[in-house]
């Protein structure tokens, strides 16, 4: 099987509706498969990544933890565009720290998120295989 | 089908997994395991605790490549490989490891 | 006849918010339920939709998305699940922009 390049676009906020989490089973899914998948975040796609979310006034599972697996399933690009964020008041340090460790640099945690600009991103999108949009 | 642990009936899935994570108790592991005919050693606890470990830090059961990974790092080389994995869960250790830590069935297992 | 207007969308995804607001009248009040809460986050562009207007956000929603009370703009209260009751009742009837 020849290793695709797999991009997931999230633009839906968290718990309004169930996209966001049925993104995430779905990397992580095809993450399992052993292609190259990458994520973005935009528009309220950005909202997913805030800290501290606490659900237990909601009777929902909070599975913001869940992004900081993404490591260990070797989703080590993660795309987060400038202007939804700046749109939205937030910058990086509003969002959660995703890292992923390097096995063949003795564990090595390196940053799985990249600020890129609207443009920047495009360019990305262009040298995909497969677009899948939540 | 319901299990009975130390008393309490537990609600499990078509699949045998816990409905309830919360309902866990070590007794658990116990119960299935001897459904399968299987007995537990240290051994095989280090992995369903790192499992348990892994849920409630991460909220997923993490897929089998992911898991011997993770073991590898943690518990040493010689236990991160699919052998040692299958060695003391031959159902697999993603399905009947997950499930006597009363986890759901990883994401992306079939 | 004071209505309570609920809102239960993200203002940055519909138009929901700024709609119900051209509708309120005096003495109407503005809730913001789930993903409409994102709208009271400091800095945010949706955030001048509500300036001036009678709003409450539900605690509870806020909590779940990780709005913290000092990313909040000011003049914005805060109810839990017991003060939306109370707010139902006070208000002659609700109306909600789905």
């Amino acid at each position: 099987m020849t290793t695709k390049k797999f991009m997931y676009v999230n633009r839906r906020a968290p718990y309004g509706t169930i996209y966001a989490w049925e993104a995430l089973e779905v990397v992580l899914i095809g993450a399992a498969f052993e292609q190259d998948v990458s994520m973005a975040f935009v528009d309220d796609g950005v909202f997913q990544l805030l800290k501290g979310q606490d659900t237990s006034g909601i009777d929902m599972k909070n599975f913001s933890p869940t992004y900081s697996a993404l490591g260990d399933y070797e989703v080590t690009k993660i795309y987060v565009e400038k202007e939804s964020l700046e749109e939205r008041g937030l910058t990086l340090d509003d969002l959660q720290h995703l890292v992923w460790e390097d096995e063949d640099e003795d564990w090595a945690e390196k940053d799985s998120i990249r600020l890129v600009s609207r443009a920047e991103l495009a360019e990305v999108f262009a040298g995909q295989d497969v677009m899948f949009n939540f | 089908m319901p299990i009975e642990v130390d008393g309490k009936v537990l609600e499990t899935d078509e699949e045998g997994y816990l409905a309830n994570i919360n309902d866990w108790v070590p007794g658990v592991a116990d119960v299935m395991s001897k459904e399968d005919d299987l007995e537990l050693t240290d051994e095989h606890w280090d992995i369903i605790n790192f499992l348990r470990e892994y849920y409630e830090e991460y909220q997923i059961a993490p897929a089998v490549r992911v898991l011997t990974k993770a073991v590898g790092k943690k518990l040493g080389k010689d236990k991160g490989n699919s052998k040692y994995l299958y060695g003391l869960f031959p159902y697999g250790p993603g399905k009947q490891a997950c499930r006597y830590a009363g986890l759901p069935k990883p994401t992306g297992c079939v | 006849m004071s209505i309570l207007h609920i809102v239960n969308k993200s203002p940055y995804e519909r138009n929901s918010v700024a709609l119900a607001v051209d509708y309120m009248r005096d003495g109407d009040t503005l809730l913001l339920i789930e993903d409409a809460v994102y709208t009271v986050m400091q800095g945010g562009k949706a955030a001048s939709i509500i300036d001036g207007q009678k709003a409450v956000v539900l605690g509870p929603d806020l909590a779940a998305r990780g709005i913290a009370k000092e990313k909040m703009i000011d003049g914005v209260e805060v109810v839990d699940y017991a003060g939306f009751v109370d707010l139902v009742e006070a208000s002659d009837k609700t109306q909600s922009w789905l």
